[in-house]
Order: C-alpha cells, then sequence, then structure tokens
C-alpha cells in the first residue's frame, strides 16, 4: 500500500468507497470489492426506467429469448424442427438426431457454454447476468408490465401503500393475470419442445393434456410467476450461485461499470453561490442517486464492484443523461477496470492467461463438437461374447465361439445390416439372417465363428466381426474381438 | 443469575448471567413455528397411516398401518401392473408358440429369438444343474452348445429328449459281456485311437479286433460314428461323453452304463439319466418347445 503507484490518491475524505483501499496488484475478491455486501433492504425495488445505449442494448439482447418461444414452431421435412422424444430417446434438431449414445456431446457443449461464461465474465464482467439471464430478462419483462399497468415507480409506491381498494385490486388483478399468463407460457413453449407443439395446443382446448405436462406446465408457471414477478433481483443475490462464482471470476483487469471516484468525489448538490462566497469544491457527482434509482437490483454502484451488481450498465446511461444535463463529459460511471483507475494500462486479451486459458478449452469443445457432429457414425455396435461357455470344442475338430451382436441404426433410413467376421484364415462363421432395423432402433443376431483347432496358436486370438448396411455399403462398422480357445501348451 | 433486571424495557427473558450477559426473547418467525408444528401433525399422521410400531398383535402378525399399507403390498402391486403388461403385449406371440410346431418356430426369427429370450430363467431353473449356464455341460453331463448330440441334434429330437427323456445304456465288458481284461485295455488304446484318426494304425490292430469281437460297431458303427442317435457316442471325434483320459474311458467300457443286476446298479457303471420333464415343467406344451428352441441355438442345432 506504500507504492503510491498502486494506490489510488485522494485528498478528500473518507467516501465509504473501496477504491480508497484498492490495491490493484492483489486479485483477492475483497480488494476486488465483490465482498462488500451492501444490498437494498428496503423492500421491493421499483427501479426507474431511462432511455440510453445500455437500455437499447438489453432489448436486444433479450430479444434472442423470442427464439425459444418461436422454436417449437418451426417445422423440418414435416416434423417439429427441434423435438427432443423422451419416449423413443431421439433428439432432433433439424436434420440432425442425436441417439442417447451420442449424449457425450451434450457434455461438450456444456463446457463450451461455461467456457463461454468464464471468459466473457474475465472481460466484461457479468456480461450474462446484466443482458442474457433469463431471470433478468424475465424480470426486465415483468417490471415492464407492471410499469404499464401501475405507472411509474412513485405511484408504484404510492400504489403499494394505499390501503386495499376496489381500484388498486384491479391494477393488482390486471398485472398478476399478465404475469401468469406470461409464466403459461414460458412452461407451456419448455414442455412443446418435448411433445409436438401443435398437439399440445390442441389437446389443451379439449383438456387431455396429460398428469406429467399439466405437472410440469403448472410448476415451471407458477415458478416463472414467483421468480420474474415477486422474487425478481432476491433470486441473483441470494439463490443463484452462478452470481457468487461469476463474482469470483473478475479481476482488477476486467471491465465493469464504475463509478470514477477521483472525478466524482467529493460528492454533492450544485447550490446557488451567493455573491461573495466561496463555491465549494465539488466533484462531478451530484448525488442525484438517479443511479440508484434505476437499478434494478437496487444497489449503489458508488461503492464500488459488488455481489448484487449484475453488471447491467442501467447507471450508466442514468449518469451520462444527468452529465449531459449538467454539460459535463460522460462517462463519471462507465465500462473501466479497476487497474486502468490504479492507472495502469490494461494488457491486450490475448496477453492474459485466464483468457487464453478459457478461449482455449472454448475452441477445443467446439472442434470436437464440430468434428462430433460430421462424424457421427450412422451405426454402432457392440459384440458380447459369450461367456459360458467361453468356447465349445466341435464335432468336426473345430473350436467354435458365439457372439450376440447388437447394432443399433442411428440413422435416417431402415437398415439391412449383414454381420460378419474375418480373422485367421481358415475361419469360418454363422450368423442369423440379415437384420431389418428401422431408425433409432436396436437389432440383435448371434454370431458363431469356428476355427480349426490346430490353427489356433493363441488361447485368444484377435478377429474383426464386421457389420455393413447392405442398402448403403458405406455405413459400416468394425468391431474388434477376441476369440477364445483351449490353452495351446 | 442475577436477580435484579436492570434492562426490563428490552424484552429480555430475565435470565442475566455475569453482570450483563442475558438472554433476549427472539422468537423465530411464524412462517417458521407454523412448519415446526405442521411437522409433528405430520409425525402423528405418519404414525397412524404407515405400519410405524414395531410390535406384533397376539397371532404374530405387525402392526399394521389404519390403511394396511405395507411396502411389499405396494411393490406387489406394481409387480402385477408390470406382469400384466407383459402377458398382454406378448400374449400373441405365446400363442404362436403354443400352436406352431418347433420347426416352425425355428423358421420365424423374430419367434425364435423370444423363445431364446424367454427361456433363460426357465433353462436357469430346470436345465443348468446339470448342463451348466449357456449349455457349457460339466464333467459326466453332456455338453449341449457343441455340435455333438447322442440323441440326434434336429429340434424335433431336442424336443422329443427334453419332452421324454433318455436313459444312456451300454452294457459292461462289449455286448456279451466276455471281454477280457486285457482285451478291454486293447480296445481302449483302439478307440482313443479312432478319436485321434488313428483307428487304422497297425499298433492298434488287436484293439480294432476286439472292437469287433466285443460287438460295438452294432451301436458306435463300423469306424465309430453311430449309424443313427440312438445315445451311442461318436467314437470318431474329439468330444468324449465322461473323459478323454484312458482311465475314464476303461472304466466305461469295463463297466458300461446304467447296467444293473438285479435291479440294482452295479459298482462302477455309470448312470446317466436325462429325467422327462413333462411333468416336471410348469405349462409344459410350450415351455418344451421353447427350451427346445433355446437349446437348439446354444451353438450346434441341426
Amino acid at each position: 500500500m506504500s507504492d503510491s503507484k498502486n494506490k489510488v490518491a485522494h485528498d478528500f475524505g473518507p467516501t465509504g468507497s473501496v477504491l480508497e483501499q484498492m490495491d490493484t496488484h492483489n486479485k483477492n475478491l475483497e480488494n476486488i470489492g465483490v465482498e462488500i455486501l451492501p444490498i437494498h433492504t428496503g423492500g421491493t425495488v421499483h427501479a426507474k426506467r431511462i432511455p440510453g445505449f445500455f437500455r437499447t442494448l438489453k432489448w436486444i439482447v433479450a430479444s434472442a429469448w423470442l427464439l425459444f418461444f418461436i422454436g417449437p414452431y418451426l417445422r423440418w421435412n414435416g416434423h417439429q424442427a427441434i423435438l427432443f422424444e423422451l419416449e423413443s430417446r431421439q433428439f432432433h434438431i433439424f436434420n440432425l438426431t442425436i441417439l442417447p449414445q451420442d449424449i457425450w456431446m451434450l457434455t461438450l457443449v456444456l463446457l463450451f457454454c461455461s467456457m463461454l461464461l468464464a471468459a466473457s465474465t474475465t472481460v466484461g464482467g457479468r456480461l450474462w447476468c446484466g443482458y442474457a439471464c433469463f431471470q433478468t430478462v424475465w424480470t426486465d419483462v415483468f417490471t415492464w408490465v407492471e410499469e404499464k399497468i401501475e405507472g411509474q415507480p412513485n405511484k408504484r409506491i404510492k400504489l403499494e401503500k394505499a390501503p386495499m381498494s376496489i381500484n388498486k385490486f384491479w391494477i393488482k388483478f390486471k398485472k398478476h393475470v399478465v404475469w401468469l399468463f406470461l409464466g403459461f407460457l414460458t412452461g407451456f413453449t419448455f414442455v412443446a419442445y418435448f411433445v409436438d407443439a401443435f398437439d399440445l395446443w390442441g389437446r389443451l382446448f379439449h383438456f387431455e393434456w396429460t398428469l406429467v405436462e399439466t405437472g410440469i406446465i403448472v410448476a415451471l408457471g407458477l415458478a416463472t410467476y414467483f421468480f420474474a414477478g415477486i422474487l425478481r433481483e432476491q433470486t441473483c443475490i441470494g439463490f443463484c450461485p452462478y452470481a457468487r462464482i461469476q463474482g469470483a471470476m473478475i479481476d482488477t483487469q476486467t471491465e465493469l461499470p464504475t463509478y470514477d471516484l477521483e472525478r466524482g468525489e467529493p460528492r454533492g448538490r450544485l447550490k446557488r453561490v451567493k455573491p461573495g462566497e466561496k463555491a465549494p469544491e465539488l466533484g462531478d457527482c451530484i448525488d442525484c442517486n438517479l443511479c440508484v434509482a434505476v437499478c434494478p437490483t437496487g444497489v449503489d454502484i458508488r461503492y464500488g464492484q459488488q455481489f448484487g451488481c449484475i453488471t447491467c450498465g442501467l447507471c450508466i446511461d442514468a449518469c451520462n443523461s444527468v452529465m449531459e444535463k449538467l454539460k459535463k463529459p460522460k462517462g463519471l460511471i462507465r465500462y473501466a477496470s479497476l487497474a486502468e483507475f490504479g492507472g495502469e494500462e490494461l494488457p491486450a486479451l490475448w496477453k492474459r492467461p485466464r483468457v487464453i486459458v478459457y478461449v482455449g478449452i472454448m475452441f477445443a469443445a467446439l472442434a470436437m463438437l464440430v468434428w462430433g457432429a460430421f462424424n457421427m457414425a450412422a451405426i454402432d455396435v457392440k459384440a458380447l461374447h459369450e461367456r459360458s461357455p467361453l468356447y465349445v470344442q466341435m464335432s468336426n475338430g473345430t473350436i467354435q465361439n458365439k457372439w450376440t451382436v447388437k447394432v443399433v441404426n442411428k440413422g435416417n433410413e431402415p437398415m439391412k445390416a449383414e454381420v460378419t467376421a474375418t480373422g485367421p484364415q481358415d475361419l469360418t462363421f454363422k450368423s442369423g439372417s440379415i437384420l431389418n432395423i428401422q431408425p433409432g432402433n436396436v437389432g440383435s443376431v448371434t454370431l458363431y465363428v469356428q476355427i480349426p483347432k490346430k490353427t489356433l496358436t493363441d488361447a485368444s486370438t484377435p478377429i474383426v466381426i464386421k457389420v455393413v448396411d447392405l442398402n448403403n455399403p458405406v455405413v459400416f462398422e468394425e468391431y474388434e474381438s477376441n476369440f477364445i480357445g483351449p490353452k495351446v501348451p | 443469575m442475577a436477580h435484579k433486571n436492570p434492562w426490563p424495557d428490552e424484552g429480555n427473558t430475565g435470565h442475566i448471567w455475569d453482570e450483563d450477559l442475558r438472554e433476549l426473547d427472539n422468537p423465530p418467525p411464524l412462517w417458521w413455528m407454523l412448519s415446526f408444528y405442521a411437522g409433528f401433525i405430520m409425525i402423528i399422521f405418519y404414525t397412524l397411516y404407515y405400519p410405524t410400531i414395531p410390535l406384533t398383535n397376539a397371532s404374530g402378525e405387525f402392526t399394521k398401518g389404519m390403511t394396511g399399507w405395507t411396502q411389499i403390498n405396494e411393490y406387489q402391486d406394481d409387480f402385477k401392473v408390470l406382469k400384466d403388461w407383459r402377458t398382454a403385449k406378448f400374449a400373441d406371440k405365446e400363442e404362436q408358440l403354443a400352436s406352431l410346431s418347433v420347426e416352425d418356430i425355428l423358421k420365424d426369427e423374430e419367434l425364435r429369438s423370444y423363445a431364446v429370450a424367454t427361456s433363460k430363467a426357465l433353462y436357469g431353473d430346470y436345465c443348468a444343474a446339470c448342463h451348466a449356464s449357456g449349455g457349457a455341460g460339466i464333467t459326466n453331463f453332456p455338453v449341449l452348445a457343441d455340435d455333438d448330440w447322442l440323441w440326434g441334434g434336429s429340434i424335433a429330437q431336442i424336443e422329443a429328449t427334453i419332452a421324454n427323456g433318455r436313459i444312456g445304456n451300454m452294457p459292461a465288458k462289449g455286448m456279451m459281456g466276455n471281454l477280457s481284461d486285457q482285451e478291454i485295455s486293447d480296445v481302449t488304446d483302439y478307440v482313443i485311437a479312432l478319436s485321434e484318426g488313428k483307428g487304422d494304425d497297425v499298433a492298434y490292430a488287436a484293439g480294432k479286433a476286439v472292437y469287433t469281437k466285443g460287438m460295438c460297431m452294432a451301436c458306435h458303427g463300423p469306424a465309430g460314428t453311430p449309424m443313427a442317435p440312438t445315445g451311442a457316442a461318436n467314437l470318431a471325434d474329439g468330444i468324449w461323453r465322461f473323459g478323454s483320459d484312458r482311465d475314464t474311458v476303461l472304466s466305461v467300457i469295463k463297466n458300461g452304463v446304467n447296467v444293473k443286476k438285479n435291479g440294482v446298479h452295479i459298482e462302477g457303471t455309470r448312470q446317466a439319466v436325462m429325467p422327462s420333464f413333462k411333468e416336471r415343467l410348469p405349462n409344459a406344451d410350450v415351455n418344451i418347445k421353447r427350451l427346445a428352441v433355446y437349446v437348439h441355438s446354444l451353438g450346434g442345432g441341426q
């Protein structure tokens, strides 16, 4: 702390900001500031809406969620484009059919997403929380509805305090009906990814939903209503584990909405200076509290980065609008890293180890996904060697082994699978009839392989079981197995 | 504990230690208390509803809950649902198994795999004790997975074997029971040579003569291969009914199989009997066919 370069210099008194004690070389949580806990405890947060760059950006990003609602109605080759059929265990995504055997790809998708989350958080703070998270987006829409029905924040607070009346009940009733409808749509859309969407609508009006469908739609609908309408920012502060994890991913080089302490302090309201009186020396912050009023989680950004802040940038819009009126330069609150405020230069993105590692893993996962999507075999073969007996001596002096060969048709066309075996020269085999396997189904055939006893040089001889789709001979799979014989002295 | 309460208005319980250490009365939130009471009510309900009390009544039965619910009943009910479902789903297959002949069942690939798939438990219960799982065989009990059949390996013959059973039969010391010990020793060497493909060697000429004299060929055929499947072993292949070592072969020739004197097995004779399963198997009509198909598919059916 003695090194003045690493310390923000102040000539004014204590402001309560963590920036005062900031050591930009130390990356502990305490020094970054995410562990201070000034959270809003004054009941429901009624955030003001102010137009601006980040407000627009928020809507644009949020509108990506419209795809979620449109998704179930897209058609592809006569069936629903995105459909996760649980009963037949087939996941259709446009032309791609994913069977449970390929579920490893899901882990790669998850890996990619988690690394994207980590990388974006390291670079730009809680970008997911602030712009894209469904909790943020749904809360945003729910409060927008609230504002349309109940009015601006001051009106809402007044209404909240007013005793119950027919008028208040009517206003509240309208709001809750709209909220519940949005919740219902959310639950319905979710379920529509698992059963045909149009069919689900049709059965709604005939009251023919199954118990499971009804249960999930009602539960998800109520959960949406509860989390986005009632709990709102408390979810981010009190429930969401990712909020805390992401807080820990932020370091002093992360660009976050940050209050420029040096420029803003000492804060104070503008007063008319009487002639002869000396104007007090004030910073640019006029302590209008607009940044707090617009905050959807009710934090005061001027304390520095804190765990209640979802880094949505709405305080930047608010502050900029005030600075504009005051004819002062914008950016009293701006996206900046603590290192910048500490007078250091930000290293380029590709020079930051964390970014390199995160992005590296991200692209590795992506590459494997792409490889997997293009190389997904249309056929899956498992050959189970008979264990009792391992081998049989036949009357013509050969040794016989038996396999149960299971063939999964992972393609979209019916398959005619032929099972053959190759190995030592004198190998002969006998397999059942050619398997006709429907898409997504499993066929099973018994394969008998015989090798003359005198040909065997070892108790275990490698052989290859090959399965070919006669309808489309480019589709085949080879399965390596071992032929077991008596011990050769 | 102090006897005076210097903080009468702060809502403490009056329990004060060490001058100022005092217990405050901070009741838990209402919702918390309500769930606590609800938990108590739940316990009472649970105790009454489920078989909770670990005591027996006069007749030795356990104490039942108010509704008589038990875990095993629930399991059995659930299992019945599964069983009914299974019965309904495969009713047509079972019907086909009952009405078709084993040959026809074998021809229908789907029906054949159904018969094989539903045989495993049955085979384990009724056959595996002697023939081992998968038909691997045990010493003195025939291997079913090979293609060497004493009584024939066609599906109909297998079916007949399972239905009616088989009794092995081989006289001691040759057909007439008149071979000397030296002759038995010679013919033992000869049949072992037969299985190795060396039966025509001059070295075994003596044994070969005994083979003719003892009328072994009546059942085992002139060159060790039986003419018809009558329970006689094929001596020309490498598969032995009772064991391939010389002592075992010699003992079988000397004492025979199922040789009886005055209704009692003579000492040293092999007792080779396969019981009839017509009466032993439940639902024998269908299950014999099912097992015949299974055994036929083990690896050596003809």
